[in-house]
């Protein structure tokens, strides 16, 4: 029997080589994903049975049941999926591009970008008794304005004669620390309460999520992510190396500038709704490629699912652990994910 | 490569020397007090207890000495960091040794709060150190042995793991993230010699140990079996090198906090000016991350007078541009 299993549309446009073994890892790993957000929209401050929050997903359940679990918690446990998916398929993709390990939105100072945004927002349209002149809920543009201008600032310097990995991300960490540094003033010059609110948003939470907010990043990162699985064969050819890849008849700089954009687009829409979340774009695909090995058909999904059971594994400590304090999901996804991250570093005898 | 005969790198290091000079008496003699050249001199060799002298002794020199050092330490840890992960973006936040210190000292601000600045500089040592042994440790476990790879991996999850605990602690409890933001952001305000003098010794003997370790640098950059075939013992000199990043990068974030961006870019700046050759690269780093942290601390205390701004941002503001264009210019992409 063949270990692989090819899937590809009559005209080539599109074909994607998966093992049988990464389906059955996909499977398990949905498994868990499910289970966990049927956990998810159960548990918290008032226990709602697992077979009630059912009945509301089709439609049944008692009045009081439909208003906690539709109302109040799926539109965060979605989020918080997506979240996780956007944030991990991202890191996947830097990774590839940039043939580092060590690549993530965090570290092309994406995520700095956002948080400029969010910070130069708190300080800009407060007046002089520190109340917000505009409308909390302009916070998330303003976050996803900064990830996509620093995005394309990094980009423009990092352009010369063509888009080499290494500048790409050595700009972006020049860019990374420079919009920390800013962020930091910022924070200092400001009053303490406002720090410790931009200090809740940059260690990132889904608190407070609505209906509207899935509205938008529901369709726009499932676009994206089935973009990005189209374009799986493209990323396999760019680990290969240039001279390899070009040999093979990939168009290099275009690819290139259609990953940032993408990894981009996922990191900004990401960040602008949740916040800092950190670690899920630099594990999840570490962890995706412990587990299945370095083949974007595979990487992508598994990546996708992993950041997704990360963040909303960390939202549910988060919010449940605690009660009655909430804690930001950024604080625990390093804590679920670093100790089964470590565990499969020391296990496995493949390197990556 | 800028400066390509030994002749023209020898020259450099002495004009680099001079300038370092020149940089620390700018940071005794800017700031907030003016105070003149004769001052200075007179403050040394003729002190006589007014407020004056006692700013250039005690406030000014101290400082200007303790920002020369540890700017001097975070560039050589970053270089060795760099050359033993084999990754050009290493620097000393990748290997958990900031995360851990700062853990370490938000930990010890929320719960003892009667402890001395002291304490905490030990407390932040400690913190440093147990996180470069944890990541050491994870990182040769295993059937590899300690390869960059795995080190750099470890290093990125412990980095990540500490640093989620900090922002756990710190949104659970508000006042210590007043105390901590200023030591979080990196200073070297209000440090005085006694914060420096206890860990002073350790440094010391790191910055030795880098300068005699850097040819052995050289062969393990050719590649673990070249370089065992050379006759090198890889294992000591990886574990040599790992001591004194420890103790680098370690007592830097603990006198000042962590500041970012010295040690990652000051390598690449170093080797953009006088190659791939470590014997060079080491004390090019030093004498340049000293200059640089010494014009970030002067500069920190004009943008926003009378207060100041944390020197790490400064770091930041002024190297970016430089880095930048560096970066664009191109260098030996290895």
């Amino acid at each position: 029997m063949n270990k692989y299993r090819t899937f590809r549309t009559k005209n080539d446009l599109f074909s994607i080589l998966i093992e049988i073994r990464t389906l059955m890892i996909l499977g398990v790993l949905t498994l868990i994903m499910l289970g966990l957000f049927l956990i998810s929209a159960s548990l918290g401050e008032i226990i709602v049975h697992p077979l009630n929050v059912l009945q509301v997903f089709f439609g049944g359940g008692e009045e009081y049941d439909r208003l906690i679990v539709q109302t109040l918690r799926l539109p965060r446990i979605i989020i918080a999926l997506f979240v996780g998916t956007a944030l991990a398929v991202s890191g996947a993709i830097l990774q590839g591009m940039i043939r580092n390990p060590l690549a993530s939105p965090d570290l092309v100072g994406l995520t700095g970008g956002a948080g400029v945004g969010v910070v130069a927002f708190l300080a800009f349209f407060s007046n002089e008794d520190h109340a917000l002149t505009v409308s909390i809920k302009w916070m998330p543009l303003s976050a996803f304005a900064g990830a996509i201008l620093i995005g394309l600032l990094v980009y423009f310097l990092a352009y010369k004669n063509g888009l080499s990995p290494m500048r790409l991300i050595l700009i972006g960490i020049g860019i990374s620390a420079f919009t920390q540094a800013i962020i930091t003033m910022l924070m200092i010059l400001g009053p303490i309460f406002r720090a410790s609110q931009a200090n809740v948003w940059l260690t990132g939470s889904v608190y407070g999520s609505n209906w509207d907010e899935v509205k938008i990043i529901v369709p726009v990162v499932t676009a994206l992510l089935l973009l990005s699985l189209l374009l799986a064969r493209r990323m396999n050819a760019q680990e290969l190396g240039d001279e390899t890849a070009v040999g093979i008849g990939v168009h290099l700089e275009r690819d290139r500038r259609l990953f940032l954009i993408i990894a981009t687009a996922l990191t900004g829409i990401a960040v602008s709704f949740a916040g800092g979340v950190g670690f899920v774009g630099l594990m999840a695909p570490h962890i995706a490629r412990r587990l299945v090995g370095s083949n974007y058909g595979s990487l992508i999904p598994i990546s996708a699912v992993i950041g997704a059971i990360l963040v909303m594994g960390a939202d549910l400590i988060g919010r449940t652990l605690f009660l009655p304090l909430e804690v930001p999901a950024g604080v625990f996804t390093a804590s679920i994910g670093a100790p089964y991250f470590i565990y499969l570093l020391v296990t496995s005898n493949k390197s990556s | 490569m800028v400066l390509r005969s030994n002749v023209l790198k020898g020259m450099g290091i002495i004009a680099g020397l001079i300038l370092l000079v020149l940089c620390t008496f700018a940071s005794i003699v800017f700031g907030y007090t003016d105070v003149n050249i004769r001052d200075v001199y007179q403050a040394f060799f003729n002190f006589d207890e007014t407020n004056l002298h006692i700013i250039i002794t005690e406030v000014r020199f101290p400082r200007a000495l303790i920002a020369a050092c540890v700017g001097a330490s975070l560039a050589i840890a970053g270089v060795l960091m760099q050359a033993l992960t084999r990754n050009p973006l290493a620097s000393p936040s990748i290997f958990g040794i900031n995360a851990g210190a700062s853990f370490f000292v938000v930990v010890a601000i929320s719960y003892i709060p009667s402890l001395s600045l002291q304490g905490i500089t030990w407390l932040a040592f400690a913190g440093a150190a147990v996180a470069a042994l944890v990541v050491y440790g994870i990182g040769s476990i295993g059937r590899e042995g300690l390869t960059p790879v795995r080190l750099t991996l470890a290093g990125a999850a412990i980095a990540a793991l500490f640093f989620s605990f900090t922002q756990g602690l710190l949104v659970l409890n508000e006042k210590a993230l007043d105390e901590v933001l200023f030591w979080l952001a990196g200073s070297v305000q209000g440090r005085s010699l006694d914060h420096m003098l206890p860990v002073l010794p350790y440094i010391v003997a790191a910055w030795l140990g880098s300068l005699f370790i850097g040819r052995h640098i050289n062969v393990l950059l050719m590649g673990e079996d070249v370089a065992y075939g050379l006759g090198l013992r890889t294992a000591w000199i990886k574990a040599i090198a790992g001591i004194v990043i420890v103790l680098l990068a370690g007592g830097a974030v603990a006198i000042a906090g962590p500041i970012g961006f010295i040690g990652i870019v000051i390598p690449h700046i170093a080797r953009w000016l006088v190659g791939q050759d470590h014997r060079w690269v080491i004390p090019y780093s030093a004498i340049l991350g000293a200059i640089l942290l010494l014009l970030a601390d002067i500069s920190a205390r004009y943008i926003i007078m009378p207060e100041e701004v944390p020197v790490g941002v400064m770091t930041a503001i002024i190297g970016t541009p430089f880095f930048i264009f560096i970066a664009r210019r191109g260098w030996n992409e290895s």
